[in-house]
């Protein structure tokens, strides 16, 4: 179990993973994550969300960017090597149901939990507006998966590299004043992009989901280390979400929290970077 | 030097011979040394000092020590075996009815079990002075796995029948040893990379060194149980399945209590307040305490806040003193009598420098910028005893005042986590979430048991393993009378 089955680099950063994993390509639902750990012993756990899942194959789709230590780490396994931990599927699934016209928005890395959820969206019936979002053209990924799917697809860079040169706010709010106005927005990404993007559709009453990625240890509920304020209240983004209502949550709270280990991980991931780096040059192991 | 003098004496001992003999404190690291690192604190009994405790017990025939241990171990027999310098008859008695001596005799709450009831500590009018009965039952323990004594017991020829014991903690632990030992093919499974439950997230190598737990779950696979770990049952599979898909003939629940409680006060959710149950795993299960190594990181803070008065509060604070902290100040609404810590802890903390301030609770976390930067508290008095005979806390109003602190740890207990409940239809549970069960561990669904924290709250790992006891007669049972009939019976 949890070997690497196939791997493809998506964008400099970025790694499409297939691993085996029966029980969880079987049960998973869309909007639902793996948490993996790559060290029984010192390694840190890191949720993900699971992309796509074949249950014939027996195996889950991971795209993973390659930012702090296991990330960077998974990125360099090979095909056939196993990751040493992985549970799942966890969280709440996503709700689908036909409600209409959908636009799902998805920024930078983002665009893989999105998937799912707008095959699901799509499947239910919905008229499917995909937004995808791109530092820069060499960093967007699934394009041509979501344009397959999708009745329209409009695309963004922040550079003007491709597509509308800007954020995904602006076209997301030219929907939102146009007729038909959609009857739900689902907004994945960096959470930021999250927020803006609840902002602008806020003044026109458009339900909102987002996902969140908060720092996760368990992810059952036991530890309480991922927990967010949505509405007022405190919720556990593991076993309450990932999903919420964009309009309730205290994303600077969320923001905040995250930053709260950057300093120990981006140390973490220097070092890493830093051996990859001796690596190459054959300087050590 | 006791044991000789105890052996010039005219023999047997007389009851007042045995009174005067003091009680024996067992060698620990010294306080100031022992809080810069994560050995083990308490160091155990030497052979002579073990056989000097022994001694003291009077051998009282109405024997009210066991009315006081939750699983009735036969106290002053094994006390006996020891006093007669033979551990290894005096382990063999306790493992008739205890799984985990090694492990409860370093955590149970004697003085309020066994040891409260002690005829010596009665006499001398102080349950201080009872015999010490959970060292010397530790003392067995570490004897045994010292001697490499332990031989796994053996298990009975194989029946066909498959059980799932969910979660690893001391309740599963024990329905996995003892249905397995029935004959029974036994797959115990667990949420978290490693087994062990709350004996290893939560309570620390200080109390309980991880070692002593995986010898009992080495034991388990030498029996032939199959650990199955990163596998949260309801998620990745769900207990009907189980059954239905899987062909598990009954299902075993002991997932623990695990969902924390927060105080619902302003500024909870800022950055450097944690939940006991986070600040204990990211230092144990995940090891933030090896800087140099683990991944998952506590940052430093040189003054922490520890909210709560139980076990799980004492090891966070004493946690956080061996993770660098220079000032931990514990803070309990009630005064130190009502506290539930085991009084060794409490004692053990106070020594290490956690400063304890009782009769005053937190009002709302300080912060600036999204970090903790203070506590505001709020002074208590106690009035009359409520419900549960503990004096109930009063605020004093207008009694607000200050701390500058860096981190904050919310050690108020563990409500009962859902996750099993949401997955599994038909599951009965109470209004506070914890699962229904009868005597005999029997729920509200066919061929499901249920036991330890998830049934009783949060509790204790002797109850648990009570608990866990129980329910595995129960399973033992009714898989045997469908063998026996040819047909499954099941259970409704
Ligand atoms: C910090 C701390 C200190 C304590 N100190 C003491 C003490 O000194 N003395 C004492 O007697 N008691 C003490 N206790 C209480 C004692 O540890 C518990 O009462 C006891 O462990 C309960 O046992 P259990 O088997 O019911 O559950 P747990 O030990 O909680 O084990 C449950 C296990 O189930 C797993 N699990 C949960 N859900 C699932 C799922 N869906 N699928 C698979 N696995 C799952 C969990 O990950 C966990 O490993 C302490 C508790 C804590 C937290
Ligand atoms: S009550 Fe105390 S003295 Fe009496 S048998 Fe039990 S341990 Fe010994
Ligand atoms: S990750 Fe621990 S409660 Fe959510």
């Amino acid at each position: 179990m949890n070997q690497i089955l196939f791997k493809e680099q998506l964008s400099p950063d970025v790694y499409r993973l297939r691993v085996r994993a029966p029980l969880i390509a079987e049960e998973r639902q869309p909007g639902q994550f793996v948490i993996l750990q790559l060290d029984t012993e010192y390694g840190e756990r890191i949720p993900l969300t699971i992309a796509d899942a074949d249950t014939e194959e027996g195996s889950i789709t991971l795209i993973v960017q390659a930012v702090g230590k296991s990330t960077i780490l998974l990125g360099q396994m090979p095909v056939g090597g196993r990751i040493a931990n992985l549970v799942g599927p966890l969280g709440r699934p996503t709700h689908i149901e036909k409600v209409g016209r959908v636009v799902c928005v998805g920024g930078g890395i983002g665009v893989a939990p999105l998937y799912p959820i707008a095959q699901g969206m799509k499947k239910a019936g919905n008229h499917l507006t995909v937004v995808i979002g791109a530092r820069t053209k060499d960093l967007m990924i699934l394009e041509q998966e979501m344009r397959a799917l999708a009745d329209e697809v409009l695309i963004c860079t922040d550079d003007g590299t491709y597509g509308h040169h800007g954020l995904v706010t602006a076209p997301l709010k030219e929907l939102c004043a146009g007729a038909p106005k959609p009857d739900l927005v689902v907004a994945i990404g960096p959470p930021l992009m999250m927020k803006f993007c609840a902002e602008t559709t806020k003044p026109y009453g458009v339900p909102t989901v987002v996902s969140l990625n908060s720092i996760m240890i368990d992810g059952t509920g036991m530890c309480g280390g991922c927990r967010v304020t949505v509405g007022g209240k405190t919720k556990f983004v593991c076993v309450d979400g990932p999903e919420f209502d964009g309009h309730q949550v205290d994303f600077d709270q969320l923001i905040q929290r995250l930053g709260s280990y950057r300093k120990q991980e981006t140390i973490a991931a220097d070092g890493c970077h830093l051996h990859t780096e001796a690596k190459k040059k054959g300087l050590v192991e | 030097m006791e044991w000789a003098r105890l052996q010039a004496l005219p023999q047997p001992l007389t009851p007042r011979d045995r009174l005067a003999i003091p009680c024996q404190e067992m060698p620990a690291q010294e306080s100031l040394a022992r809080a810069q690192n994560m050995q083990e604190v308490t160091l155990g009994y030497s052979d002579e000092q073990a056989r000097v405790e022994a001694e003291r017990c009077l051998q009282c025939r109405n024997a009210p020590c066991v009315q006081g241990c939750p699983v009735r171990i036969q106290i002053p027999q094994f006390i006996a075996a020891l006093a007669a310098g033979n551990p290894a008859r005096a382990i063999a008695i306790i493992r008739e009815t205890s799984l985990l001596p090694a492990v409860c005799g370093r955590v149970c709450p004697q003085e309020m079990q066994c040891q409260a009831h002690c005829t010596v500590g009665k006499s001398l009018k102080s349950v201080d002075q009872a015999v010490a009965i959970g060292r010397l039952e530790r003392y067995a323990a570490d004897w045994e796995r010292t001697h490499g004594a332990v031989s796994p017991p053996v298990v009975a020829p194989a029946t066909g029948k498959k059980v799932a014991v969910v979660g690893s903690g001391p309740a599963g632990i024990t329905v996995a040893a003892d249905v397995r030992r029935a004959g029974h093919e036994v797959v115990l499974f667990e949420a978290f990379h490693k087994a062990g439950g709350v004996l290893v997230y939560g309570i620390p190598e200080f109390r309980l060194p991880k070692t002593i737990v995986q010898a009992e779950l080495d034991a388990l696979q030498q029996m032939g149980v199959t650990i199955r770990t990163n596998f949260v049952v309801g998620r990745t599979r769900k207990i009907t399945d189980l059954i239905t898909k899987d062909g598990f003939d009954a299902v075993f629940v002991g997932s623990g209590a695990g969902l924390p409680k927060f105080m619902e006060i302003e500024g909870e959710n800022l950055v450097g307040v944690y939940s006991a149950n986070e600040y204990l795993t990211r230092s144990n299960l995940m090891k933030a305490y090896d800087r140099e190594r683990a991944e998952t990181p506590i940052p430093s803070a040189r003054r922490v806040a520890v909210l709560g008065g139980g076990n799980v509060a004492m090891d966070a604070a004493r946690t956080a003193l061996r993770l660098g902290a220079q000032e931990v100040h514990l803070i309990y609404r009630r005064t130190e009598v009502e506290m539930p810590a085991r009084a060794e802890e409490v004692r053990h903390a106070k020594e290490e420098g956690v400063r304890i301030h009782v009769l005053q609770n937190a009002k709302r976390i300080l912060g600036a910028n999204g970090h903790v930067t203070g506590i505001e508290c709020l002074r208590h008095e106690l009035g009359d005893p409520d419900s549960s005979g503990r004096r109930r806390s009063m605020v004093i109003p207008d009694s607000e005042f200050q701390l500058p602190i860096e981190a904050v740890i919310v050690a108020i207990g563990n409500q009962s986590n859902p996750l099993i409940k949401q997955t599994t239809e038909g599951l009965d549970v109470d209004q506070w979430g914890r699962i229904v069960t009868d005597q005999q561990g029997h729920t509200s669904l066919p061929n499901v048991f249920a036991g330890g924290d998830i049934v009783l709250g949060t509790a204790t790992v002797i109850l648990a393993m009570g608990e866990g006891r129980r329910a595995a007669a129960a399973i033992n049972e009714m898989l045997q009378q469908e063998n026996s009939a040819g047909v499954p019976a099941r259970h409704s």
